[in-house]
């Protein structure tokens, strides 16, 4: 058994503890909007956040877990994910979306951890291991400039 | 008889494996205890210059990876802590232990800490004895004397994860005890660096 909190709520899984995290969350509690992308830590499609920071879901077995608390892209709140959201829709950032999910929680944390506005070598330090086949990274960069503005850094 | 020399003789002079660390009994019959301290440091070397252990002893930037030390991927930075970039560090991929995957071959290397080793103690490109110097120097060691050095080489974690460093990547040669074993020795013949 394996008892941690997705999302604000608690949840108690009786499989392997080895079980990669992404694995639980997408086939056992049906939290689809984060994505398979690699399974080896290369992509960032997987990102969730992990008692408040960002975390690669599939190299991330179950057992890590026990007692934490995982918060996945349906159920991040604040004001930085607001501001990403926002920024996202106002450029039409995503292409066909697969990474988007794990681009958006890693653009958020670097939100949440920034003083001040990032700088362009910042976004991309933080954002280095989320990869878009669509190539949207110019886009990205841009709602994240545009995302920190409104949250006036 | 012979063949038993052969034999011998064979075993001494062909190139170590990977695998292979000599303890410090091989070194007893060096007379010059100076010499036989700076052979202890080289032997000691075998370790200290294995990828296991170089690739996250860069002299500036980010980490290297694999047996070829190629950049590290996903593209990483050293950061203010050693640690990686906001929203970006070591613990966004790295855990506190080795995490096999499940849908390819090998592993994600991990342990509690894991974070590079601060520039002043890096060994990347730097010669043997540069990193014996450095490693002796409290002003580059993490303030460590030489006793302290002993205690992080032969039972640090980090250390130790040299040789158990997960599926898919070679151990560092020999053993953590053996590598205990030579700076031992090294230390109590005077921790003389090689030329």
């Amino acid at each position: 058994m394996t008892q941690f909190i997705v999302n604000g709520q608690d949840v108690t899984l009786d499989i392997d503890p080895d079980t990669p995290l992404l694995w639980a969350l997408r086939d056992d509690l049906h939290l689809t909007g984060t994505k398979f992308g690699c399974g080896v830590a290369q992509c960032g499609a997987c990102t969730v956040m992990l008692n408040g920071m960002p975390r690669r879901s599939c190299v991330t077995p179950l057992s890590m877990v026990e007692g934490g608390e995982v918060t996945t892209i349906e159920g991040m709140t604040g004001p930085e994910i607001e501001a990403v959201k926002q920024a996202w829709v106002a450029i039409d950032v995503p292409q066909c979306g697969w990474c988007q999910s794990g681009q958006i929680m890693s653009a958020t944390a670097l939100l949440q951890q920034s003083a001040t506005a990032p700088t362009d070598a910042d976004i991309d330090a933080a954002m280095a291991g989320n990869v878009c086949r669509c190539a949207t990274y110019v886009r990205i960069r841009a709602a994240i400039h545009d995302a920190a503005r409104t949250l006036e850094l | 008889m012979r063949i038993a020399i052969i034999v011998a003789a064979a075993t001494l002079t062909s190139p170590l494996s990977a695998q292979e660390l000599r303890g410090p009994e091989f070194f007893e019959s060096i007379a010059d205890e100076g010499e036989r301290s700076a052979a202890l440091f080289t032997e000691m070397g075998e370790v200290l210059t294995h990828p296991r252990c170089v690739n996250c002893h860069p002299v500036t930037g980010g980490p290297t990876q694999g047996d070829d030390m190629r950049p590290h991927s996903p593209p990483v930075i050293r950061g203010e802590a050693d640690f990686g970039a906001a929203a970006m560090n070591c613990n966004t991929c790295h855990s506190a232990e080795n995490v096999d995957f499940t849908s390819a071959p090998g592993s994600i290397p991990g342990h509690e800490p894991w974070m590079l080793a601060p520039v002043s103690m890096g060994w990347q490109g730097v010669s043997l004895r540069g990193i014996c110097e450095q490693i002796k120097d409290p002003g580059r060691n993490g303030g460590k004397t030489l006793e302290a050095l002993w205690e992080h080489n032969a039972h640090d974690g980090l250390v130790g994860w040299g040789w158990d460093p997960g599926e898919g990547r070679e151990p560092a040669p020999g053993s953590q005890e053996i590598f205990g074993e030579l700076t031992r020795a090294w230390i109590d013949t005077g921790a003389v660096c090689p030329e």
